[in-house]
């Protein structure tokens, strides 16, 4: 409950984050909404000994039109996202999918950066991100640079970014009214996917990004070359965890996360063919 | 016995609400104490395993520790702890653990510091080391020949065992044979308030007051007394408003002695605040049965007779929950007829979390034998699961009665209650929706369960308790008793007898309960007992007090006491209220030899008894559940749970709803979300509540709660207890539904909870097995 | 560190450690007991608090991250003159607690749930609450009221 004893240091940008980190090295972790890192410290199951809170830098908290596609700065809240008309008219995934992490107390702190920094293959953004073809901006000592959401998650709890690097930016391209879905299985409304599914329709890109279901937020790519070869949704769908070594836990054992897989991304792209038959 | 305008029997609003809905209410963890040190345990980390050393020297030299205690050290001369008095000596528990530890969560040492953030970081710095065990976590390991054993003195991992009916052949002339075999799998009683002390050495002078987060301090209170080696007198246990209890927190904890022992050798204060991680392991757990069963009937579903068998786990240090099998021996045939009987129960010690009482303790778990094994009946022979209970309920006509294994019921009627539910949840209409989905081949399947109970409430003894009543002169009353409310609405249940009696305004009525200084006896408040012990010994003592001071005004008034009734503030000679005898009056005079009749001596306008109920009652119910049931991912989602819980005569209907609310919640995670589960080398899985499911509101529908009221004979007030019957009869009625939502593929029986993997499970093994 | 924010619109600034949550600032520091802990997950919401007038779980708040913030606990929801809000006021009316250990947090999740969204239905109510656990009332008499304080119509 009580974390391990650490230095709290808090700056107003994203240049200050840059140079903190740079100056500390490993010893310190950046704190957004906090809602990822510190359930691990009460637990003590990670103890920097220095936060550096990027909470306070509010120009990180925007949502833009950037032309092709709409620019969300990474303090950006899940409530933000949730609610924001922009959003809501050209990426109507991403509302949707803010929608459904944690619950609204959650949802009031957490951000979008936060979430996708941390890269839990069981959270839901990073998966929504993936299937959408984002572009993850980071800035680092160098200066800022583009990360494709393919390139992007790493490994388990590993991202691409670089221990002296801040995600600065969400790129999303416009979705010019492509159908999407996402399928999201768990016992409470409140817990992490068991198995989720986000997919967006061929106008978009045709991205179908699994939760859950490997070390990472993966790609289906399997059943996106289905689909874009014509099959049906029942027939893509079978090969939902194609390449796949699904994890086993509580709620569900790695074969039966297989078969969840195929009825969820079948409904996905059942849900997406209803909407543009 | 209440009149027309009687408060009694009406949803009355709680007197408890406006502290607790403000924030002022304090319950342990919000008590503070000058100079209070905080005491944090450091517990084993294997579930079984020679404890080797215990390294505090880290530890100590730690910024702010004031103390450290373990069994290789300062151990504050605490003895072996019996935790439940049937059990043999041989299971006694080390507070600290000495030579061996025996489950996740056994205590290994004490850091003692002067801020929690201070004794957490300290524990963390106390080195064990501990040669594993080999590990038995499943009574079935435990009972193994060869399997190691815990308490090698004892000679086996058997802490309990129980039978009826050994040499009968209960299937004997049957002619259809259903069988089942289960588990009630082990749950966490998950208060929402964690449990806790703190203890205040200095008074009463030279002793100690005990606050503890409970649900029955005069039972806490001799084990104090005992380890102190303090007088009565100077051991007062108190606790202030608490957080949920649901049986877990009736047991006496070892932690409570050690921080009243630190307290006392420190000289100072000493507050423990259990983590909820903490809690998962130390707080007593519940459930945990292997359960079989054999049903035999006649061709026309009439019982025969029943053969069951149960092993309980009873954890580390078995306790209280090792003797439930006892109850579920005496409830194993519910509402039935059953001619014949054979009942086995045994108990094993195993490497987890020590077994209490947790809601319903004994009885959901006999509720779910027979209720399961008389659907698989059901679906066996191609009857309907209402009707089949309908033949075999005993007779209304043949109360009070003692059935086979001993149940002394006193009042039922079960095909009423059953009939009720079944109308309330539009029965037929259920079975043609059922029907339509199953031949067009929905994905999602409708599941309708049934199930019909009784259980004991003021079980094992638990029948009589002390009330006292007193009218003060300043015109209130209080209402001592040895029951201990902690969210159920005590107050509010007893100031309504109360003022039913005396004509007081209720909030001119106190309670004083959970208080050993302030009440002289109790048992407190678990087994579902409190309004039919304590609220009668309120009427009881009311109604004491209403002679005396009638006989008072009578005296005052020179009329004649059977003249003086109660009226506005006072008393007053029947049809002349002008003359009214105010209480504040009575009261004073109650005290003044000068203004009482002969015959009468002066004291407090007070009485004090003990009621005694001379037996246990026994609430029954229906339930029916509705659920849908999602075959392509195995979810199962509660659509409708009818619930009709007979309690006897209903007090205030809203505190009843709400019992029967809550209990139904816990009934329903029981069947579908929780279950306290460990990895083979017992370590537990499931220490957080991220990962141990308990249900929000978005996981449960609302519920169709409604009584029938069969008074119980036992008891002026015709009450039975209410607080765990929903959760009796609630889980097998959800467990059958999600079998019956799919019996049509051929599935028969799944374990609880059902998961949505063992749903899913169940029905590719049927399927598989269709297609053979 | 010092901090300095407002609770219940008074100015509160405390020397505190880094690490100390909000939750134990309101309780330990300011003296509020009435916003409760009940696990170490951020799963129940017994802690839930306005931060800025918005629903948030304190224990997941560091008491550094709230500083120069507007912090509300249930101490601070009745009126000057000791009558309840409507949350509180609807949560006794239909019997909406039993050992009122949870309610803090689930009334001021609920305030913030009916100021966000108004007039609520049933599954709204239910979803709104997920991420607050009651174990004694089973929800049925909390949603009651809680659709009863957004002003949505209430049956038996």
């Amino acid at each position: 409950m009580i974390p391990a004893a650490f230095e709290y240091r808090r700056v107003s940008s994203a240049e200050e984050a840059v140079a903190t980190l740079t100056e500390l090295g490993d010893d310190a972790k950046l704190l957004a909404g906090g809602h990822s890192l510190l359930p691990l410290m009460k637990l003590r199951l990670a103890s920097p000994s220095v936060l550096v809170d990027v909470g306070r830098v509010r120009d990180l908290s925007y949502v833009r039109d950037g032309g092709d596609h709409v620019a969300i700065g990474a303090l950006t809240r899940h409530h933000d996202v949730e609610h924001n008309p922009l959003l809501a008219a050209e990426v109507p995934l991403l509302p949707h999918v803010a929608s459904l992490v944690g619950d609204p107390q959650v949802r009031h702190r957490g951000t979008i950066g936060g979430s996708i920094a941390h890269g839990d293959p069981a959270s839901d953004l990073p998966a929504a991100v993936l299937a959408l073809g984002a572009t993850i901006v980071a800035q680092g000592p160098g200066g800022p640079r583009d990360i494709p959401a393919s390139d992007f998650f790493r490994g388990f709890l590993e991202t691409a970014l670089a221990p002296d690097e801040l995600l600065t930016e969400i790129q999303v391209p416009k979705m010019h009214g492509a159908a999407w879905s996402y399928q999201k299985f768990n016992r409470r409304a409140q817990d992490w996917a068991i198995v989720g599914v986000a997919a967006v329709g061929a106008p978009a890109g045709g991205g179908i990004a699994l939760v859950n279901m490997a070390t990472t937020p993966v790609r289906a790519a399997a059943v996106e070359r289905a689909v874009a070869g014509g099959s049906s949704a029942s027939d893509a769908a079978k090969f939902a965890s194609e390449g796949l070594e699904p994890p086993t836990d509580l709620n569900a054992t790695p074969e039966f996360r297989r078969h969840l897989a195929t009825v969820l991304v079948r409904r996905a792209l059942e849900e997406i063919a209803a909407d543009h038959p | 016995m209440a009149d027309a305008g009687s408060i009694l029997g009406n949803a009355v609003m709680r007197l408890e609400d406006p502290e607790l809905l403000t924030g002022a209410g304090r319950y342990v963890h919000d008590l503070e104490s000058p100079g209070a040190a905080r005491v944090v345990f450091v517990r084993s980390s294997i579930a079984h395993g020679l404890l080797r050393s215990v390294d505090v020297d880290g530890a100590r030299g730690m910024p702010g520790v004031v103390a450290v205690y373990h069994a290789g050290g300062d151990d504050l001369g605490l003895m072996p702890f019996q935790s439940f008095p049937m059990l043999a000596e041989s299971f006694n528990r080390p507070v600290f653990a000495r030579d061996r530890v025996r489950f996740v969560g056994d205590i290994v040492a004490a850091v003692v510091a002067e801020t929690g953030p201070q004794a957490v970081d300290a524990a963390e710095a106390v080195v064990v080391e501990i040669d594993p065990l080999p590990v038995v976590v499943s009574q079935e390991a435990a009972l193994a020949s060869e399997a190691p054993l815990l308490f090698p003195d004892h000679g086996s991992n058997v802490c309990f065992a129980t039978s009826f009916g050994e040499d009968e052949d209960p299937l004997e002339g049957a002619e259809v044979v259903a069988e089942v075999a289960m588990v009630s799998q082990r749950l966490a009683g998950v208060p929402m308030e964690s449990n806790g002390c703190l203890m205040v050495p200095g008074d009463p002078p030279a002793g100690i007051t005990c606050w503890i987060s409970h649900q029955a301090p005069h039972s806490v209170q001799p084990a104090l007394v005992g380890v102190l080696g303090l007088e009565p007198e100077a051991v007062r246990v108190v606790c202030p408003w608490v957080g949920g209890g649901f049986g877990p927190k009736a047991a006496v904890y070892v932690e409570f002695l050690v921080a009243a022992a630190a307290a006392l050798q420190l000289s100072r204060p000493v507050k423990w605040v259990e983590t909820r991680s903490e809690d998962m392991v130390a707080l007593v757990q519940g459930r945990d049965y292997v359960m079989n069963a054999k049903l035999g009937l006649t061709r026309d579903a009439k019982i025969v007779g029943l053969d069951a068998n149960v092993v309980a786990s009873g954890g580390a240090y078995p306790a209280l929950g090792a003797v439930l099998p006892m109850l579920t021996q005496m409830m194993v045939v519910g509402v039935y007829d059953i001619p014949k009987v054979r009942f086995q129960g045994a108990t094993a010690v195993t490497n987890t979390t020590p077994v209490g009482a947790y809601r319903g303790a004994g009885r959901p778990e006999a509720t779910q034998l027979i209720e399961r094994v008389l659907d698989v009946a059901a679906d066996q022979m191609g009857v309907d699961p209402a009707e089949i209970r309908r033949r075999n309920f005993l007779d209304p006509a043949a109360f009070p009665l003692t059935t086979i294994t001993g149940g002394a019921y006193d009042s039922g009627e079960y095909a009423k209650a059953l009939d009720a539910a079944l109308v309330a949840a539009g029965y037929d209409e259920l079975r043609s929706e059922q029907a339509r989905r199953r031949a067009a081949g929905e994905s999602v399947q409708l599941g309708i369960g049934v199930s019909a109970y009784v259980e004991v409430t003021a079980p094992l003894g638990l029948h009589t308790e002390y009330g006292a009543v007193e009218v003060h002169e300043d015109g209130t009353a209080s209402m001592a008793v040895g029951t201990s409310s902690h969210g159920q609405g005590h107050h509010t249940a007893f100031a309504m007898v109360a003022s039913d009696v005396l004509g007081i305004p209720m909030d001119k009525i106190r309670l004083v309960n959970s208080d050993t200084a302030a009440v002289p006896r109790g048992s407190g408040t678990l087994g579902s007992r409190s309004l039919q012990t304590a609220g009668n010994a309120v009427l009881a003592a009311s109604q004491v007090v209403l002679v005396r001071a009638r006989q008072i005004a009578a005296h005052e008034l020179e009329a004649s006491p059977d003249d003086i009734v109660v009226g506005e503030g006072g008393v007053h000679v029947a049809g002349m209220p002008g003359r009214t005898v105010l209480w504040e009056q009575v009261a004073a005079a109650s005290r003044d030899a000068s203004r009482l009749p002969p015959g009468l001596e002066p004291g407090p306008l007070r009485h004090e008894g003990d009621f005694d109920g001379t037996n246990s009652t026994f609430p029954f119910g229906a339930h029916v559940s509705v659920v849908d049931v999602d075959t392509e991912t195995g979810k199962v989602t509660m659509r409708r749970h009818i619930a009709v819980d007979d309690c006897g005569r209903i007090l205030n209907p809203l505190l009843v709803r709400g019992q029967q609310h809550g209990g139904i919640a816990q009934g329903a995670a029981q069947a579908l979300f929780e279950w306290v589960q460990y990895d083979g080398d017992g370590n537990p899985l499931t220490t957080n509540l991220m990962d141990y499911a308990i249900p929000a509101a978005s996981e449960l529908p609302s519920f169709e709660a409604s009584n029938t009221e069969t008074d119980s004979p036992r008891n002026p007030l015709g009450a039975k207890g209410i607080g765990e019957s929903g959760t009796i009869g609630s889980t097998p009625a959800i467990q059958n539904a999600v079998v019956d939502a799919l019996s049509h593929l051929g599935v028969r029986h799944i374990d609880m909870p059902c998961t949505p993997e063992r749903v899913w499970q169940a029905i590719t093994d049927a399927t598989r097995e269709a297609q053979r | 560190m010092k901090v300095r924010m407002t609770v219940n619109d008074k100015t509160e600034e405390h020397d505190v450690e880094d690490r100390q949550l909000l939750v134990h600032f309101i309780r330990e520091t300011v003296g509020l007991t009435g916003t409760n802990i009940g696990c170490d997950t951020s799963s129940c919401g017994a802690c839930t608090v306005l931060l800025d007038g918005e629903s948030v779980k304190s224990c997941t708040v560091l008491a550094a991250q709230a500083d120069g913030c507007a912090i509300t606990t249930i101490e601070g929801l009745a009126n000057s003159d000791g009558t309840l809000h409507p949350v509180q006021q609807a949560f006794h009316e239909h019997h909406g607690l039993q050992c009122g250990y949870c309610t803090p947090g689930m009334v001021m999740a609920a305030v913030s749930l009916i100021a966000e969204h108004g007039q609520l239905t049933e599954a709204e109510v239910r979803e709104g609450l997920e991420g607050n656990l009651c174990r004694c009332t089973g929800y049925h008499n909390i949603v009651k009221a809680v659709l009863a304080a957004s002003g949505s119509e209430v049956h038996a």
